[in-house]
């Protein structure tokens, strides 16, 4: 356990002086969650239908944004690199579990993920008024699922890229057409019907809409699908990369 | 020596698809001792080092590093031994008093060995980001891990590579200090020089087989090339008058004087006189001794450094094979 804190506290610590990872996770859904308040405003009715404005709307919307980004470019991205770097060599010298490294790699991502979601609540609470209608426990549960989901698919890509810059082409290349066909980054509701369907393909574009449902107030029941979803790709992540990954 | 071996190696053998890195090697280590794999660039240095640390499995042999099969034990061994890797990093924006507090804990070190930085000359480097570490500097952070645990066997792979000549001595300083301690070191190289200094035994590999095994005085007295002489003489000098001296096994004429192989008791005065005695003036003069190098250069098959017209007998080092020819 204690080797485990150790290597979280280490792990935090590179978090924070990496620009990238503390950008897209701590800068970037602040910019964006204050460009669409500027933009849009936060009045119910006047985007959508309902007691719910376009912050309010955006910020579950963001938090997902978040959790896709760490899993599909901070996990593989760092992971890879290490590897490359023949830093995981070093680290495999020492006498402890590779699960220690893992975990700690994860405790850490998770935590600055959630940050990254308090601090946009704060900022579009502040500016915007934003509104909630669920449960918060309901909230992180669902946070929680999501993050399983799309870190284990984050091991995945480190698994099959060769080198970390093949981890970060791939990760870019998932991840940026997700942000702008989920609903994360624009509402779905403002697309043509074409880009509807392509977006109901997309896991990122379910976990927005389950995030967004549990924020709402929704039964767990309304949003069976986005959960089932969320599951295969959690179990096809965790047994894949549990094959596939390499420390050297 | 009748203590048992640190490490024992029976018949180890490692294949990466059709080529033989390590052809079935055995050698033994005492506790305590400084011993070094010496060869050329692939003769299957490391990889017999990193099938000792538990990081390749052997595809056929025997390995035993304190009584354990690395393969089995990995865990157990890994508090017990420290290892320097050939090929290794560290997160580059971690300061140095942060990655050894890490691996203290890693390691399950009940306090973090301070005395470590100053006995490595990094107490100033405490706050630096390891990426900021001159090459000498990060092989010394890499000492201090390998020596964190106070392990029993220490492994240093190519440890000066790479480094300039203080660095290198510095590092070489170190590794007195750790066989001082009583540790057992194995360590691999392909500078002459180092394994000349520090190593109580010298292994030479070559094409995965070990060629010799032995202390490296031992394996310099059994070279047959003698003492070499270089003079540079202003004048003529009649060469077969030379090559009659006593004691002289060969001479190699070069522009401005020779080269002269020999021993024997005062066979380089009876060589001075023999030049003085005719219309020539000798201007400068200075021995050779054999040194590692020449065994080096013998076993590991550079002909060409053989001068023409002799033939040394056959070195056979006791205990091993000669190496056979591909």
């Amino acid at each position: 356990m204690s080797k485990l804190i150790a290597l979280t506290v280490a792990q935090a610590k590179l978090f924070i002086r990496e620009p990238a990872a503390f950008f897209f996770t701590l800068i970037f859904p602040l910019l964006l969650i204050v460009m669409f308040g500027l933009v849009f405003g936060n009045e119910p009715g006047a985007s959508f239908p309902g007691p719910f404005g376009y912050v309010d709307y955006s910020t579950p919307a963001i938090t997902a944004l978040i959790i896709v980004s760490v899993g599909l470019m901070g996990i593989p991205i760092q992971t890879a690199t290490a590897r490359e770097n023949k830093i995981l060599r070093r680290f495999r010298a020492a006498p402890m579990r590779p699960t220690t490294y893992v975990g700690a790699t994860v405790v850490v991502y998770y935590l600055m993920s959630l940050v990254g979601m308090a601090l946009t609540i704060v900022v579009a609470k502040a500016l915007f008024g934003l509104r909630f209608g669920g449960s918060w426990v309901n909230v992180t549960v669902a946070f929680t699922l999501v993050a399983g989901a799309f870190f284990s698919v984050g091991y995945l890509i480190a698994s099959v890229a060769s080198t970390a810059r093949i981890a970060q082409v791939v990760g870019q290349l998932l991840f940026f057409p997700m942000m702008f066909l989920s609903g994360a980054a624009m509402p779905l509701q403002i697309m043509p019907e074409g880009v509807r369907s392509v977006a109901e393909l997309l896991p990122m574009t379910h976990a927005v809409k389950l995030l967004q449902n549990l924020w709402f107030g929704q039964a767990w029941g309304s949003s069976t699908t986005h959960i089932l979803v969320m599951l295969a790709t959690l179990a096809a992540g965790l047994v894949l990369s549990a094959r596939l990954f390499r420390w050297e | 020596m009748s203590a048992s071996p640190a490490i024992r190696v029976t018949g180890l053998e490692k294949r990466y698809g059709a080529t033989t890195a390590v052809d079935g090697i055995s050698f033994q280590i005492a506790p305590g001792e400084v011993f070094c794999l010496l060869g050329p660039n692939g003769a299957g240095k490391t990889t017999t080092i990193e099938c000792l640390e538990g990081y390749r499995k052997p595809d056929a042999g025997e390995i035993r590093v304190l009584g354990m099969d690395p393969q089995l034990d990995e865990t157990t061994l890994r508090r017990r031994i420290g290892v320097q890797l050939q090929e290794a990093s560290l997160p580059a924006r971690l300061r140095v008093w942060e990655i050894l507090q890490l691996f203290s804990v890693l390691y399950e070190r009940p306090a973090v060995p301070w005395e470590l930085l100053e006995r490595l000359g990094l107490e100033a480097k405490r706050d630096t980001y390891f990426d900021k570490l001159s090459g000498g500097q990060k092989q010394r952070l890499f000492v201090a891990l390998a020596l964190i645990n106070e392990p029993e066997v220490v492994f240093l792979d190519e440890i000066t590579t790479g480094l300039d000549p203080r660095a290198r001595h510095s590092i070489w300083e170190l590794i007195r200090g750790i066989q001082n301690s009583g540790t057992t070191v194995v360590l691999t190289t392909h500078f002459m020089d180092e394994a000349e200094a520090l190593a109580d035994r010298v292994a030479i590999m070559k094409s995965g087989r070990l060629v010799a095994n032995d202390a490296p005085a031992t394996l310099i007295a059994g070279v047959p090339r003698g003492e070499e002489v270089q003079l540079h003489i202003e004048g003529e000098v009649d060469l077969s008058a030379i090559e009659a001296v006593e004691g002289v096994i060969g001479i190699e004429p070069e522009s401005g004087g020779l080269t002269a192989r020999g021993g024997g008791r005062g066979w380089i005065a009876r060589l001075v006189a023999a030049i003085d005695g005719q219309d020539a003036m000798l201007v400068d003069l200075s021995t050779r001794r054999p040194s590692l190098e020449d065994v080096y250069l013998q076993l590991t098959g550079e002909e060409e450094y053989e001068p023409e017209g002799t033939s040394p007998e056959e070195y056979e080092p006791e205990d091993t094979s000669p190496e056979d020819g591909p």
